[in-house]
């Protein structure tokens, strides 16, 4: 339920985010807009104002050596532009007596050219402009101040918001759009990927060959990961059974064919030769169904169990301490070549000495002795390697050793073929690989490289 | 009138110098119940009579009110509004005035409350200046002319015919041609400083006029009873309504709206800032512009369409209609109110007229 709600929150969080992102966008463009609106419209209707206090300005005369203006009506009707404004205006003196129009205005100051005031309660905007006299009847500067009301510089204002704010609202409803668009095919891929895995048959377990965008490629990589993870472990699982019935089939067959003949004999020695028969087969059989469960359970361990850092020169001990435990006295000893230093990797110490004992074991079967268990440092890897004198396996059968011998594993009593593919699927569950070669004085070597760990990493 | 005049007494005694000299109103009439709760204080300078249809039919449409009409003379209108305005005069509910400019100007300086509802919105922008201030009529500037005493083929049709009918040498005409006194009619001078404005005919009618010692009184009953008496042959620029409310009733009464251009003027009604009773303002004024009112004042010659002046034959020629000039409500009406353009203004008038 809560992976559910999750899933759902999602689409609510983008929509919360995209809101909040549009919600601020539009405030601040509103803002703008409505800064921009009032710049716009001030600046308009001051022109109006400066434009007929220059008129005013330009019919100032002098009669009899007195001011006299002759208030042009043009300049009136100029600020008639903004039909509902009201007008105030004054002419002042060189003195600043009032030669005509509205007393005790309060309009910008000596050196100012516009300011804001009021006359009757209401709001003003005052522009003014001055012209120099050098007569010599009047010698000064005359000041022409003309005030209007706000309402055309108010309505204008609001005309340019609500004209921007309109584009905002409209240009926020497209990205909306945009966004649920966006959201939509973005999370197109997941119910890709939902319905090609819903449309599978339960046992198809290879990788989804689905086209994801990148940003979910790692999802898919690591569902292909598990799946293949599962793959592995349900062919391990098939291989098992499938060698398990060959190989065992074989043997058990014969022991029953032998017991038959025994129920027969009436000869006492015979049948002693019979039990012979019958015991050798049993222990070979036994060690066969040894190694097929040992097959089965490293290659579970390699996709299960997680990997401590371990030094391999102990692996090596213990392989070395295990087979000498199991092989006959007669036998030659297993040599170890073990450098000073640890050599060490990340991996399941059991799987490993598992490995190591195969090799080993392939080598005491098959090889020459001295069979040399060694282990080294190779740049970046940490070599587990079993050296024999012997021949060793055909370059040729190098490549595919592992699977080959699996396969001709035979149903002889000493011969038993398994070792090689386990080897093999121990090294891939390290991130490793096994690998022959022969060393620099030619002795066949049969190896298994695992990335190296610093020693000093935790 | 007694009340009154003590009022205006009290007034003068009470109040700065500075304060205007409050004069009497010319008349004075109420309407509707005299004991209803509500009451309307309308000031104005239409005559009582003009009026007295439209006040009837609407305190008969609201029992409840009860109007008090004065009729002033313009600048006498005006002087109380400001000083109302500044609270040192009793406020009326709503003020109605032919010279427009005042109306403009009480608005322009604050001294005005808006009002605004479906019946203003629908006027044309020049009769509405920031729904404070509204065109109710629509009255043309006419000449008039006495029928007997003037020949048929000497009466004017245009500015230019009576520039010429003057320039006569035989002093027919000498002392017998009057218009508005500027100073002291406010209406006469904002016809005066639209004629300035519309023509360069003006400067010829004043030398006309002076050349010929035209007489200015203060009102335009005077003017039309001059006329009508015969102690004047012409009058220029009398208000339409008024004459052609004498001219139904006396036929030696003859009118004329200049061919060249006629001025048309829009009585401007406010509600003053201060008024006691602006809902029942606003009624009036709503009432004023409706269709049943408007068919009130054009029954008393108020409200003039242009088909109006042509079918009562004022207009001599059909371009006469294309040559209507309406006096919109507008802030320009302001620049002839200037005190330094109105000092020179009335200079000017009066060097012309004391030259005799």
């Amino acid at each position: 339920m809560a992976e559910a709600g999750r899933a759902t929150s999602l689409t609510l969080r983008l929509a919360v985010a995209l809101t909040l992102l549009l919600a601020a966008g539009g405030a601040a463009v509103a803002v703008a807009a409505i800064a921009y609106g009032r710049t716009a419209a001030q600046q308009s209707y001051d022109r109006l104002l400066i434009g007929a206090a220059r008129q005013i300005a330009e019919a100032l005369t002098l009669q009899d050596g007195a001011l006299y203006v002759d208030i042009p009506v043009a300049a009136f009707e100029l600020l008639a532009l903004a039909p509902q404004d009201r007008i105030v205006y004054a002419v002042y003196g060189p003195r600043g007596e009032l030669v005509t129009g509205y007393p005790g205005l309060d309009g910008p100051k000596p050196d100012q050219a516009l300011s804001t005031g009021r006359f009757t309660g209401e709001p003003v905007r005052f522009a003014a402009v001055d012209r120099r006299f050098a007569e010599r009847a009047l010698s000064g500067t005359v000041r022409v101040v003309v005030g209007q009301t706000l309402r055309a510089r108010t309505e204008l204002t609001d005309q340019i918001t609500r004209g921007a704010l309109i584009v905002v609202a409209a240009a926020g409803l497209l990205m909306s759009g945009l966004a649920v668009f966006a959201v939509r095919s973005s999370l197109g891929p997941l119910n890709r990927i939902e319905r090609v895995l819903a449309a599978r048959p339960p046992a198809d377990l290879t990788p989804l060959g689905v086209a994801v965008p990148r940003e979910i490629g790692t999802l898919v990589g690591t569902l292909n990961g598990f799946m293949a993870r599962i793959d592995r472990q349900v062919a391990a699982t098939r291989r098992l059974l499938g060698d398990a019935s060959h190989q065992l089939r074989t043997p058990i067959a014969a022991i029953r064919a032998q017991a038959e003949l025994a129920a027969g004999e009436p000869d006492p020695d015979r049948l002693r030769a019979i039990a012979l028969r019958i015991h050798r087969r049993a222990v070979s059989l036994s060690r066969l169904t040894d190694q097929l469960l040992n097959h089965a359970l490293i290659i579970h361990r390699a996709d299960s169990v997680p990997l401590d850092l371990i030094d391999l020169r102990r692996v090596a001990m213990q392989a070395a301490e295990e087979i000498d435990h199991d092989h006959r006295a007669g036998d030659e000893p297993l040599r170890l070549d073990l450098p000073e230093e640890p050599v060490m990797a990340r991996g399941d110490s059991l799987s490993l000495v598992e490995a190591c004992k195969n090799l080993a074991a392939n080598a005491l079967r098959h090889g020459q002795a001295p069979v040399v268990l060694a282990v080294r440092r190779a740049g970046p890897l940490a070599v587990l390697a079993v050296q024999d004198a012997g021949p060793g396996i055909p370059e040729d059968h190098w490549p595919d050793a592992a699977t080959r011998f699996a396969r001709r594993a035979s149903v002889s009593p000493t011969k038993v073929g398994l070792g090689l593919s386990i080897v093999a699927a121990v090294a891939r569950a390290h991130q490793g690989e096994m690998a022959f070669g022969r060393t620099a004085t030619g002795t066949f070597e049969a190896r298994i490289a695992l990335p190296l760990v610093a020693e000093d990493q935790p | 009138m007694s009340p009154t005049a003590k009022l205006g007494l009290l007034a003068v005694l009470a109040l700065t110098a500075a304060a205007p000299v409050q004069a009497a109103p010319e008349a004075v009439q109420a309407y509707g119940d005299p004991a209803a709760p509500a009451r309307l204080l309308v000031r104005g300078t239409t005559d009582i009579a003009l009026f007295d249809p439209v006040l009837r039919l609407f305190t008969a449409s609201h029992p409840d009110l009860r109007i008090d009409y004065e009729q002033w003379a313009s600048n006498d209108l005006y002087d109380l509004a400001v000083a109302a305005c500044n609270g040192t005069a009793r406020a009326a509910d709503l003020l109605v005035s032919s010279a427009v400019d005042q109306q403009v100007k009480l608005v322009n300086d604050g001294c005005a409350q808006p009002h605004a509802s479906p019946a203003t919105a629908a006027l044309p922008a020049a009769s509405n200046w920031r729904n404070e201030v509204f065109g109710i009529t629509r009255e043309p500037a006419v000449i008039v002319y006495n029928r007997a005493l003037v020949p048929p083929d000497e009466a004017p049709a245009s500015r230019f015919g009576l520039i010429d009918l003057l320039r006569a040498e035989d002093g027919r005409y000498d002392g017998r041609i009057a218009t508005y006194d500027i100073e002291q009619s406010g209406l006469g001078y904002l016809f005066a400083f639209a004629d300035s404005q519309q023509a360069t005919t003006f400067g010829s009618v004043i030398e006309a006029f002076a050349r010929v010692h035209a007489v200015t009184t203060c009102c335009s009953a005077e003017l039309i009873d001059g006329v009508a008496s015969g102690k004047y042959l012409i009058a220029y620029n009398v208000l339409g309504s008024y004459a052609l409310d004498r001219a139904a009733k006396d036929p030696n009464i003859a009118v004329v709206a200049p061919s060249d251009y006629t001025l048309v003027l829009a009585r401007a009604a406010l509600i003053p800032s201060r008024a006691a009773n602006p809902q029942a303002a606003g009624a009036l004024i709503d009432f004023l512009v409706s269709e049943p009112g408007r068919q009130v004042l054009r029954a008393q010659h108020l409200f003039l369409d242009a088909s109006d002046l042509r079918d009562s034959g004022l207009l001599g020629s059909e371009s006469g209609i294309s040559n209507l000039r309406p006096i919109p409500l507008s802030p320009v009406l302001l620049v002839g109110l200037d005190s330094q353009r109105r000092k020179h203004f009335i200079a000017l008038w009066r060097d012309a007229f004391s030259g005799r």
